[in-house]
């Protein structure tokens, strides 16, 4: 078991160091993601990496004649893996944010799911105002929608995945309304909602909805505005290094032809249930 | 190295600090006290020695880890815990965490003071007892003083370990020093940095600490300084 793990380094070493060095002439791809971020990405049973975004590099990979392959990363070490050349990507619902743009590069997004609030139903919160799509660019529309829903929050308690644009918009709109509260994965958020010691999870759509089809998922909803733009960010895009100009022009010119097709909302309809396919 | 990234992580994380130091005091006292109950009942009955060798072996066999994550998420699963009238104190991260940590120490605590009360020379429990002393007085004036005595050398690395130990109480979503480098470290990706600031606070607090214990060593062996001198 442990040298079978080991397999993959010792192939991915002999695949990368060629292509690090000389290369731009790109054929083949590595691509990390967490394996742990369903419906995004995750193992089956055999161990083998499925999900919305394994799917779509298949699909974006054919279209440019790119021979892309997986391998799992942990979250932690994902970023400075990239810079240190063990992958040539990464997919693994990274959102694109002016802080990561400081040590990498992204291509345009695949998906932009909103940010909303998921309790239980029969939670006093259940009762919030959910005005539907609610752009963080129109500022009025953003005083609006927060200000709806602050009375009914005032005093509870929200929990968030750290360092998340999620986490980053409590502390920026709501950080004197409610009381946070960080963890490390948003499944211990969906733990303590359950339990009761939180009132409300504030994470995206396309991770709700995977909330919701787990067992014992029918007792909480969605509720609230559906956020998205402004400091959460253009949505998720293939994450690449800073050099490789030439790479992310081919992933573009794949992943724009993907999205106008609606080859990306299809995929996102079989994985989500919902479209969160991004615009062009 | 960059002075002004530095400058301004160490800031962030010293607001950790009072947590850390609180969650130290707290749980390194709570479970001295249990320890030393444990310690003393162990030795009134065979049934009490089963008792309590079964929890310090329980508690010193699992990781602190598991503990932690057994006491928030786990109980927090069964809805007769949900509606018990502890489930105030077990609702919050922070007497969970104190929890975990008291009953851990304490498990370690016991065997220390136990090898302190077995350190204490037949001789003196004799000479109190033939000065006429009832149990509770022979106990607080001649066996728990030398007891401590001895005991305090390895009571003080298991109050080091204690104070290194908070760090795990950012797992239950516990602000302390460590919450706050991973949530920088993440933000960052500048790991080094963030952990060594984090490393240079614990090791100023077990300084701290060290010096603490030796002062206290040195008042409980009186008879050593005046020797020494």
């Amino acid at each position: 078991m442990f040298l079978r793990r080991l397999l993959p380094l010792a192939a991915l070493a002999l695949i990368a160091a060629p292509f690090a060095s000389e290369a731009k002439d790109w054929k083949k791809v590595v691509i990390a993601t967490e394996g742990a971020y369903p419906p995004y990405n995750m193992h089956a049973p055999d161990g083998k990496l499925i999900g919305f975004e394994i799917d779509l590099a298949m699909d974006v990979c054919k279209r440019v004649n790119l021979e892309c392959s997986f391998i799992a990363q942990d979250w932690d070490g994902i970023i400075p893996g990239l810079n240190a050349g063990k992958y040539d990507a990464v997919m693994s619902g990274m959102s694109i944010t002016p802080k990561r743009l400081e040590v990498i590069d992204f291509t345009h997004a695949y998906t932009n799911s909103p940010t909303t609030f998921l309790v239980e139903k029969g939670s006093p919160l259940a009762k919030m105002a959910s005005p539907g799509r609610v752009s963080l660019d129109d500022k009025a529309g953003t005083d609006a929608a927060i200000a709806a829903i602050k009375p009914l929050l005032k005093g509870k308690i929200v929990g968030v995945q750290v360092s998340t644009i999620q986490s980053d918009l409590l502390n920026a709109f709501l950080k004197d309304t409610v009381e946070i509260r960080t963890y490390k994965t948003t499944e211990e958020h969906d733990l303590d909602l359950a339990a009761g010691r939180v009132d409300a999870a504030l994470a995206s759509v396309s991770y709700f909805s995977s909330t919701l089809n787990k067992p014992g998922g029918d007792k909480f909803t969605m509720v609230g505005p559906l956020l998205t733009g402004g400091m959460l960010g253009k949505g998720s895009g293939i994450a690449l290094r800073k050099t490789d100009t030439d790479l992310k022009a081919l992933l573009d010119k794949g992943l724009l032809a993907a999205i106008k097709d609606g080859s990306v909302k299809a995929l996102s309809m079989q994985w989500f249930k919902a479209d969160i396919s991004a615009a062009e | 190295m960059d002075t002004v990234f530095l400058a301004e992580t160490m800031g962030k994380l010293l607001a950790g600090l009072p947590l850390t130091i609180e969650l130290a005091i707290i749980s390194i006292s709570a479970g001295a006290v249990l320890a030393t109950i444990l310690a003393l009942f162990r030795a009134t009955s065979p049934i009490a020695e089963a008792i309590v060798r079964g929890y310090v072996f329980t508690l010193r066999g699992t990781p602190l880890l598991l503990q932690i994550f057994l006491i928030y998420y786990g109980l927090g699963q069964f809805a007769e815990v949900r509606h018990s009238i502890l489930w105030p104190f077990l609702r919050q991260p922070y007497w969970c965490a104190i929890l975990a940590l008291t009953i851990n120490t304490s498990a370690y605590g016991s065997e220390i003071i136990r090898g302190g009360l077995q350190s204490v020379p037949a001789g003196a429990i004799e000479a109190g007892r033939a000065a006429g002393m009832s149990r509770l007085l022979l106990t607080r004036r001649i066996v728990l003083p030398i007891a401590i005595r001895q005991a305090l050398p390895a009571y003080g690395n298991e109050m080091i370990a204690m104070v290194k130990a908070t760090s795990l109480a950012s797992i239950v979503t516990l602000m302390e020093v460590s919450g706050i480098a991973y949530a920088i470290i993440s933000e960052t990706y500048r790991a080094i940095e963030v952990f060594l600031c984090a490393g240079a606070i614990y090791l100023t607090l077990n300084f701290l600490l060290t010096r603490g214990l030796a002062v206290l060593e040195r008042w409980l062996n009186p008879h050593l300084v005046q020797s020494r001198t």
